[in-house]
Order: C-alpha cells, then sequence, then structure tokens
C-alpha cells in the first residue's frame, strides 16, 4: 500500500505574532511540524504497523528550512520525503498548493492521502480538499475516527454541530485529520538516526511542470493587522457574599445579559 | 464590480442553518453597495417548504437541487450542483457559511470550478468598489484582509455568528428546481449514519453564552456544575484542552487553538488559568468573565470581569442568585 502524507512547517503555537510594514513579523520565529500533519504523519505509521506492506512518503511545499520539518515525519518513520521547492511555490495561494502537491502526488499514484485538516499559520483548511477534487477522488476532512472495511472499504467519523457525521467512502481517497484521531508518537533515538539516511527528492516548478502563470494567486493579502486589543475589566476578590452580586451587577448593567 | 452572489443555504434535520440566513444577510450587504443580486441554492430532499425562508432573509432566487440521490450528504455530489449552478448562472460569489459541512464542502467547489477561497471570512468591506475578505490567522492572533484578483468567481467561507440575518424583507423569490442528474454509483463519499450523543447538546460554536471548565474543575464530575449553569443561559459547556486532555470531557467541547473558535455574547472561564492557545479559541467573546484562584492568572487579562476566588463556592453561589432572580 502506498500512503503519501502532506505535512508544512509552520510558526510555533508559542510565538509571539507582530505586525512590522504591514506584514507578519518572522524574524524570532521557531518552527515545528503542523500539529494538525503530525496526526496524519501517525494514522500512515499505525495503518503500516497494522497492515505490514506499505511505504509513506512525505510530502512537503517549502525551501531549506522546511527540511527540518521533513525529517521530523521521516524520524517519526515515514520512509522518503519529496520537498516541493520552488520560490513560485511560496509566492502562490491555496489553490496554488492544492495544486502542486496534486500533481506531485499524480506522479506516483498512492492508495491513501493522509493530511491535516489546516496549517495553523494561515488557517485555509482547503489543501487536502482540493487535492482531493483535482485528483477525483473521495474525501473526508477532520476526522476523528477511521474503520477499515473489506477491499479498500471504510467509514470515517467527523464532529458535526450536536453530533458525529460517519462517512463512507473507498480507496483511493482523501483523508484530513483532526485532533482525536490519535496521539502522535515522539521519535526515538533511533528513529531521529535513521532519518538522516532517508532520501529527500526536491521537485522545482518545472519538474510538475507548472509555469508562473498556472500558480499566479487568485486571492492576495491587501493587509496585516493584529486584533483589537482587549482591555482588563475589573477584577473582585473576597467573599462570595462581595463578589457574587458584583457579577451579577456586571452581567445586568453592563453586559445586559441578565 | 457588480456581484451575481449564489449562497449555499445548509439544510439540518430539515431546517436551514442560521449561519446561511447570516450569510445571505452579508450578500444583501454588499450587493447594496456594489450591485447585483442574491441568490441561494438548497440541496437535499422535500425542501420546498423551506424556500419562503430564504426570500425573507433576503435572497431574490432559490435553486433548489431536490432529489433523493442528495437526501444524505456528500461533498463530492453537492459540490457539482453546486458548481453547475455557479456555471450556468454566471455566478462571480458562492457564499457558504463555514459551519462542519461548509468547510468540508466550499474548498470542493473551489477545486471544481478552479478558483480561488477565502476561508472563515469574518468581515466583508467595500473599499473603492473593492471588496476585502477579512480571515483571521494564527489563530486569530492577527487579521489579515483578503482581495480576489481577476474577475472570475471567489468561494467565500463565512463564520457563523458574525453577520446578521436581515430583519424580515416579506419578499419573495423565484423558485428554480433543478434537474439533477447524478447517478448513486457516480458519488464517492456519503454520510452513511449520524451519531447523537444521549443528551441533546448544543454546540459551543452555535451558543450565544458559553460556560468553559479547565483544570481547575478537578474532575470530570464537577463539570455537571456547568451544566446546569449553562442551562440557565440556554448556552452550551466548553472546556480548556488541559480538561479535555485530562479526559474529563469530550473533544467536542474543547475551545482553543486546537479546538474550537467560538464568539459568544458571553464567555464564562471556570478555572482556566487563559494559555495563548485556549484565548486563540475565545478571545473575541462579546463579553468575558473569568473566575479563576490564581489571581496572576492570565485570563484576568483578557476578562471584563474576574473573580479571584474559589469557583467551588463561586459558582454555587451565582446559581442561587440566578435562581432568585428568576422568581
Amino acid at each position: 500500500m502506498k500512503i503519501a502524507v502532506c505535512a508544512k512547517q509552520v510558526p510555533d503555537t508559542e510565538v509571539k505574532v507582530q505586525v512590522k510594514n504591514g506584514a507578519i513579523d518572522d524574524e524570532e520565529f521557531t518552527y515545528i511540524v503542523n500539529p494538525y500533519d503530525e496526526y496524519a504523519v501517525e494514522e500512515a505509521l499505525r495503518i503500516k504497523e497494522s497492515g505490514g506492506d506499505a511505504e509513506i512518503v512525505v510530502f512537503t511545499i517549502g525551501g531549506d528550512r522546511a527540511k527540518e520539518a521533513v525529517r521530523s515525519c521521516l524520524a517519526m518513520g515515514a520512509d522518503r520525503a519529496v520537498l516541493l521547492n520552488d520560490p513560485l511555490f511560496l509566492e502562490t495561494d491555496g489553490r496554488g498548493r492544492g495544486m502542486i502537491l496534486a500533481k506531485a502526488i499524480e506522479k506516483e499514484g498512492f492508495d491513501l492521502i493522509l493530511c491535516g485538516k489546516q496549517a495553523i499559520d494561515v488557517d485555509e483548511a482547503q489543501t487536502g480538499i482540493r487535492i482531493a477534487e483535482i485528483l477525483g477522488l473521495p474525501h473526508v476532512s477532520s476526522v476523528n475516527k477511521i474503520e477499515w472495511g473489506e477491499d479498500g472499504t471504510f467509514r470515517a467519523n467527523r464532529d458535526i454541530e450536536g453530533g458525529t457525521e460517519v462517512v463512507e467512502a473507498k480507496l483511493p481517497a482523501v483523508l484530513t485529520a483532526t485532533k482525536g484521531l490519535n496521539e502522535p508518537r515522539y521519535a526515538s533515538l533511533r528513529g531521529i538516526m535513521m532519518s538522516k539516511k532517508k532520501p529527500i527528492a526536491e521537485m522545482d516548478a518545472e519538474a510538475l511542470g507548472l509555469t508562473a502563470d498556472d500558480l499566479k494567486p487568485y486571492v492576495s493579502v491587501v493587509g496585516v493587522e493584529l486584533p483589537p486589543e482587549r482591555k482588563a475589566g475589573k477584577t473582585v476578590s473576597g467573599d462570595v457574599e462581595e463578589t457574587v452580586p458584583q457579577l451579577i451587577d456586571f452581567l445586568k448593567n453592563e453586559a445586559k445579559i441578565l | 464590480m457588480s456581484k451575481n452572489i449564489l449562497v449555499f443555504a445548509e439544510v439540518r434535520n430539515g431546517e436551514i442553518k442560521k449561519a446561511a440566513l447570516e450569510a445571505i444577510g452579508a450578500a444583501s450587504n454588499i450587493v447594496d453597495e456594489v450591485g447585483g443580486q442574491v441568490s441561494a441554492v438548497m440541496v437535499g430532499s422535500d425542501l420546498s417548504n423551506l424556500a419562503d425562508l430564504l426570500a425573507n432573509s433576503g435572497a431574490g432566487k432559490v435553486f433548489l437541487a431536490d432529489n433523493p440521490v442528495l437526501s444524505a450528504y456528500s461533498p463530492d455530489a453537492y459540490a457539482k450542483v453546486i458548481a453547475d449552478t455557479v456555471a450556468d448562472n454566471d455566478m462571480n460569489l458562492v457564499m457558504v457559511p463555514f459551519t462542519a459541512m461548509g468547510k468540508d464542502l466550499g474548498p470542493r467547489i473551489a477545486a471544481k470550478l478552479d478558483v480561488g477561497m477565502v476561508s472563515d471570512c469574518t468581515g466583508i468591506r467595500v473599499t473603492d468598489g473593492e471588496v476585502n475578505f477579512q480571515h483571521p490567522i494564527y489563530a486569530g492572533k492577527a487579521i489579515s484582509w483578503f482581495r480576489q484578483n481577476g474577475d472570475g468567481c471567489l468561494i467565500l467561507g463565512t463564520r457563523p455568528n458574525v453577520f446578521s440575518v436581515m430583519e424580515e424583507t416579506g419578499k419573495t423569490a423565484e423558485i428554480v428546481n433543478l434537474d439533477i442528474d447524478i447517478a448513486e454509483e457516480s458519488v464517492l463519499a456519503k454520510v452513511v449514519d449520524l451519531i447523537k450523543p444521549e443528551h441533546e447538546e448544543l454546540d459551543v460554536t452555535e451558543a450565544s453564552v458559553v460556560v468553559s471548565g479547565g483544570r481547575g474543575m478537578k474532575g470530570p464530575e464537577n463539570f455537571a456544575m456547568l451544566e446546569e449553569l449553562a442551562e440557565i443561559f440556554n448556552g452550551a459547556v466548553g472546556a480548556s484542552r488541559a480538561a479535555v486532555d485530562a479526559g474529563w470531557i469530550p473533544q467536542s467541547h474543547q475551545v482553543g487553538q486546537t479546538g474550537k473558535v467560538v464568539i459568544p455574547d458571553l464567555y464564562l472561564a471556570c478555572g482556566i488559568s487563559g494559555a495563548i492557545q485556549h484565548q486563540a479559541g475565545m478571545r473575541s467573546s462579546k463579553y468575558i468573565v473569568a473566575i479563576n484562584k490564581d489571581p496572576d492568572a492570565p485570563i484576568f487579562k483578557l476578562a471584563d470581569f474576574g473573580i479571584v476566588g474559589d469557583l467551588f463556592e463561586v459558582i454555587p453561589k451565582f446559581k442561587e442568585e440566578l435562581e432568585k432572580l428568576s422568581e
């Protein structure tokens, strides 16, 4: 079985986000594998471990800095990786990213494509689903449980408002992972050592047959700002006989909720 | 440039999602500024009695894709119907309420039409005839504004609870019954079952009041206290990652960077310290109230009103006072 996993390198969730000259100031950023993509890598590993014969290939759009994230995925246990490295790739939009990954994945042919449900920097939640449509495959997004049936048929669960939807489809397919699907493993020391020998192939726009015109962004950012500052209001302490009435008062007269 | 807008009116349990009516309201505002028209499309089966509500909320035309093959949701089948409607009617903006279904469907429509998409839109403005779309990034730590390049169609995912439903317009809409030509076998992915929790629960993303518990709740049994409080407000119970990871409450209640983003009128944080990742999920709430034993908890910097105290004393007293008020 061949499994493709799409992984993105993103800024750590702890970074302080600041805006400089109308753009995000990333000078002090540290980077991680997108947390939702880790659930995808982990699921691929579990499928491999339970089934026997599977090859896991990680696809990442990024430059040299992204190699660190790719190595992390290889250290977890993926077999090899493809780094999609081209300045054009970094200037495109969600449509472009879906196209780049779909073209790269299509070159080989996979039974299963696993992605995280969204990248925690741009928060678009489009890539995995776009790949599915481009390749003419079924998709289930935001999956937190998978049950495998016969002949590549599966049922995947996803949370909806007030319940859980169970979706049925058949491989080949794209699944995007959310929290709760599994608990991603920490790479072992052995895994880290072995990852250094695993191949990372690089492909640019030309290798994928994509031109600058193909990749021109259909949407562009016109500005970035910080959210309105929330100022701390009143904080009280002491006996509940004193504090709770003040809360009621706040809810009645200021928030006008009571 | 005028906008020929198509709004996807999601139907769940025989009802149109409020988020869809909100999207129609937002669409109407755009058309007021730049010209154009607002239509809606419903996909499923047994839909005809719902069209009036869409007209009343601002849709001038309602497309009905009413067919048994569409009675269960399928992203690829629904996307095909909507993409065909867009192409046949020269629509240049498709608004999809960013609910669970919308998040699953929107990108598929975008890819089918091979067009751009702005997800999770929290604001729309028109400057010099150009429409810009607001989209939070870095889990809401920053806000970006997008524009569309070129004149093609744009897919816009609108966040629920942000835009307003229009006052009843009393208008009627032209109803167009679409011819559906989809073979059952061609549907790729399809919903086959719906699992509901034992007790009907209001989703945190749909509640106007969220009562949320964190590590300070000390155990799963104490969430009952928050459920009772939420019930008084007709609200929902939320939780921090700590409480969910401890197994005290299911993941679906988690508010935060790796949980849900909520914008209720009131967010009551009980025993939640307020780490950056949690703040990402609730900082846009209209009013924030915090109860925590630790005066240095970061949540107090965000709260409009805070009580430094033992939540096991504060909450029962709060409930008591609320019950007195309703008498």
